[in-house]
C-alpha cells in the first residue's frame, strides 16, 4: 500500500551499489519515485546543490529537501514511510546491533575492496586474504548476534543489512570476472549461502544491474579499459 | 574508583543495570557519558587502561576490542554513533535527536562528517610529514570550516539546548587545541572560526560537560608521558622530551 507523502526524487547512477540499496528500499515500501541518472564526470549544477559537502550519489530529494549517504537515507526512508516492511528491527537492541554490523560491512569489509583492484601479485594476494578474514569476522559476527535470524534465507523479506550486503556482494561474479576471485563457498560458506538466497530475492534480482552491462563498467572504472 | 577491583569479580559486573567502559581522555567516550547524565540515567562507570585492555573489554567488544562500550542489562553496545541512538531510543527524556526525519538525518549526516573528516583530517595534519603538513592543515581546516558555518548564528548545534550533534562535536575543540600542540600545527583560532569558538565557550561552561571533559593539558601529558608524543613526526612535545 503506497502512501503518497510528497515528491520523491533520487540522484543516481545505475552503476553505484549505494544508489542500489536506496532504489530497493523505496520500491519494497512501494514509494512511488522518480529516478535521475546523474552523469559523474558532468555533475549537473543542481546535483552540487543538492550534495554540496561529498558531491556524491546517491541523493534523495524529498519534498525538495534533500538527503545525502546511502546509510542515512535508508533510516529516512524507514522513519518517513510508516509501511511495511520494517527494514530495521523495533527493539533499539536488535537496531544497534544492525547498525554496528553495517558501520562493519561498510567501513572495514567494502573498505577492502580498492586496496584488492589496485594491487597485484603478492600484495593483491595479501589484500585478498585480509577481506576474507574480514568477510569471517563478519559472518561469525552476524551469525552469533542474530542466531535466529541469520542466515536471512528463511525470510521472504529483504531487510536493511540484507540490501547493504546483498547490493555489493551479489555482483561478486562481475567483480570476479575483471579484478580477482575473492569469494568462494569454501573461504566463507555462511555469506556464500546469505548472498546467493539474496540474488534470488525477486526484487534483487530487478535491481542489480544486468552482468555484462556491470562488467563493462567495471572494466572501465578499475582498468582503463573501454569497451 | 579502581577498575582492577571490578575486573576480578565478573558476577558483581554482571549485576547493575548500565555500565559505561571508557577512558577519560576520549574524545569518544565523553558522548557516552554526557547522554546518560542529560537523561537521568544512573550508571557505572569503569576505567579501561588502553595500553593493557582488560578481559572485560575484550569481552564485551570482542570485534573492535574499542572504546567506549555501553553495557546495559549485560548486553553490550559499541560505536559512539550507534551507542548514543541507543541510549535515545531507550530513555526517551530529553531527546538528544530531533523527532522531525529530515532534520534527524541531517543530525546523522553532520555527526558522521565530524567523525569522518573534521577528526581524521586533524589527526593526518597532526601526523604529516614536513613537506606534507600545509596541505593536510588545509584540508583539515576545510572541514573545520564547514562545521563553523553550520553553528553560524545557532546557540548549540541542538538550537537552544545541547542535542546529538553537540554531543558529537564535544570535545573536539580540546582535542584540536591538543593536536596543535602535538603536531606543531595551527588549525584554529577565534578570527578564522568565530562561530565555532563561540560555540565552544558557551558548550563548555554546562555543567554536565563542565564536569567531565577531555583537557588539553591531560591529553598532552598523556602522550608525553606514554611515550606516544614520539610516534608523530616533529612533534615539538617529542623532541622536548
Amino acid at each position: 500500500m503506497e502512501e503518497k507523502k510528497g515528491e520523491v526524487v533520487l540522484f543516481g547512477t545505475w552503476a553505484s551499489t549505494f544508489c542500489t540499496r536506496v532504489e530497493l528500499a523505496l520500491k519494497l515500501k512501494g514509494i512511488p519515485y522518480e529516478y535521475v541518472e546523474e552523469d559523474l564526470t558532468k555533475k549537473s549544477e543542481l546535483f552540487l546543490s543538492l550534495n554540496p559537502v561529498h558531491k556524491k550519489v546517491p541523493v534523495l530529494v524529498h519534498n525538495g529537501k534533500s538527503i545525502a549517504e546511502s546509510l542515512i537515507i535508508l533510516e529516512y526512508i524507514e522513519e518517513c514511510w510508516n509501511t511495511t516492511p520494517k527494514l530495521l528491527p523495533e527493539d533499539p537492541y536488535q537496531r544497534a546491533k544492525v547498525r554496528f554490523w553495517t558501520n562493519y560491512y561498510d567501513q572495514k569489509i567494502m573498505a577492502r575492496l580498492l586496496p584488492i583492484i589496485v594491487s597485484r601479485g603478492e600484495e593483491r594476494e595479501k589484500a585478498i586474504k585480509e577481506f576474507n578474514e574480514l568477510l569471517k569476522a563478519f559472518e561469525e559476527g552476524i551469525n552469533k548476534d542474530f542466531p535466529e535470524e541469520f542466515p536471512f534465507f528463511e525470510r521472504k523479506t529483504l531487510g536493511y543489512l540484507d540490501i547493504v550486503v546483498g547490493t555489493t556482494l551479489c555482483n561478486y561474479e562481475a567483480f570476479h570476472e575483471v579484478v580477482a576471485v575473492v569469494f568462494s563457498p569454501e573461504k566463507n560458506p555462511v555469506i556464500m549461502g546469505w548472498v546467493k538466497a539474496l540474488k534470488n530475492h525477486p526484487l534483487m534480482k530487478e535491481m542489480l544491474p544486468p552482468h555484462d552491462k556491470l562488467v563493462d563498467k567495471m572494466r572501465e572504472k578499475y582498468l582503463g579499459q573501454y569497451p | 574508583m579502581e577498575s582492577s577491583s571490578l575486573i576480578s569479580d565478573p558476577v558483581e559486573f554482571r549485576m547493575g543495570e548500565v555500565k559505561v567502559i571508557g577512558a577519560s581522555l576520549s574524545l569518544f567516550c565523553c558522548r557516552i557519558e554526557w547522554a546518560l547524565k542529560l537523561k537521568g540515567v544512573e550508571y557505572e562507570y569503569i576505567e579501561e587502561n588502553l595500553r593493557n585492555k582488560s578481559p572485560i573489554l575484550l569481552q564485551y567488544n570482542p570485534v573492535h576490542k574499542k572504546i567506549p562500550v555501553l553495557v546495559h542489562n549485560g548486553k553490550p553496545v559499541a560505536e559512539s554513533l550507534v551507542i548514543l541512538e541507543y541510549i535515545d531510543e531507550t530513555w526517551q527524556e530529553n531527546p538528544l535527536l530531533p523527532k522531525d526525519p529530515l532534520e534527524k538525518s541531517t543530525a546523522r549526516f553532520w555527526a558522521r562528517f565530524v567523525d569522518e573528516k573534521c577528526i581524521l583530517s586533524a589527526w593526518a595534519a597532526c601526523r604529516a610529514q614536513e613537506h606534507e603538513k600545509e596541505k593536510a592543515v588545509e584540508s583539515a581546516q576545510e572541514s573545520l570550516g564547514i562545521i563553523d558555518k553550520l553553528i553560524e548564528g545557532k546557540k548549540f548545534f541542538g538550537g537552544e539546548t545541547i542535542g546529538f550533534l553537540d554531543l558529537v562535536v564535544g570535545s573536539l575543540p580540546n582535542w584540536l587545541k591538543f593536536l596543535e600542540e602535538l603536531g606543531g600545527i595551527k588549525l584554529v583560532d577565534a578570527e578564522k572560526f568565530p562561530s565555532f569558538h563561540e560555540w565552544s565557550k558557551k558548550f563548555v561552561e554546562i555543567p554536565i560537560i563542565k564536569e567531565k571533559i577531555p583537557m588539553p593539558e591531560d591529553l598532552i601529558n598523556y602522550f608525553t608521558t606514554s611515550g606516544l608524543a614520539k610516534t608523530i613526526h616533529g612533534s615539538a612535545l617529542a623532541n622536548n622530551k
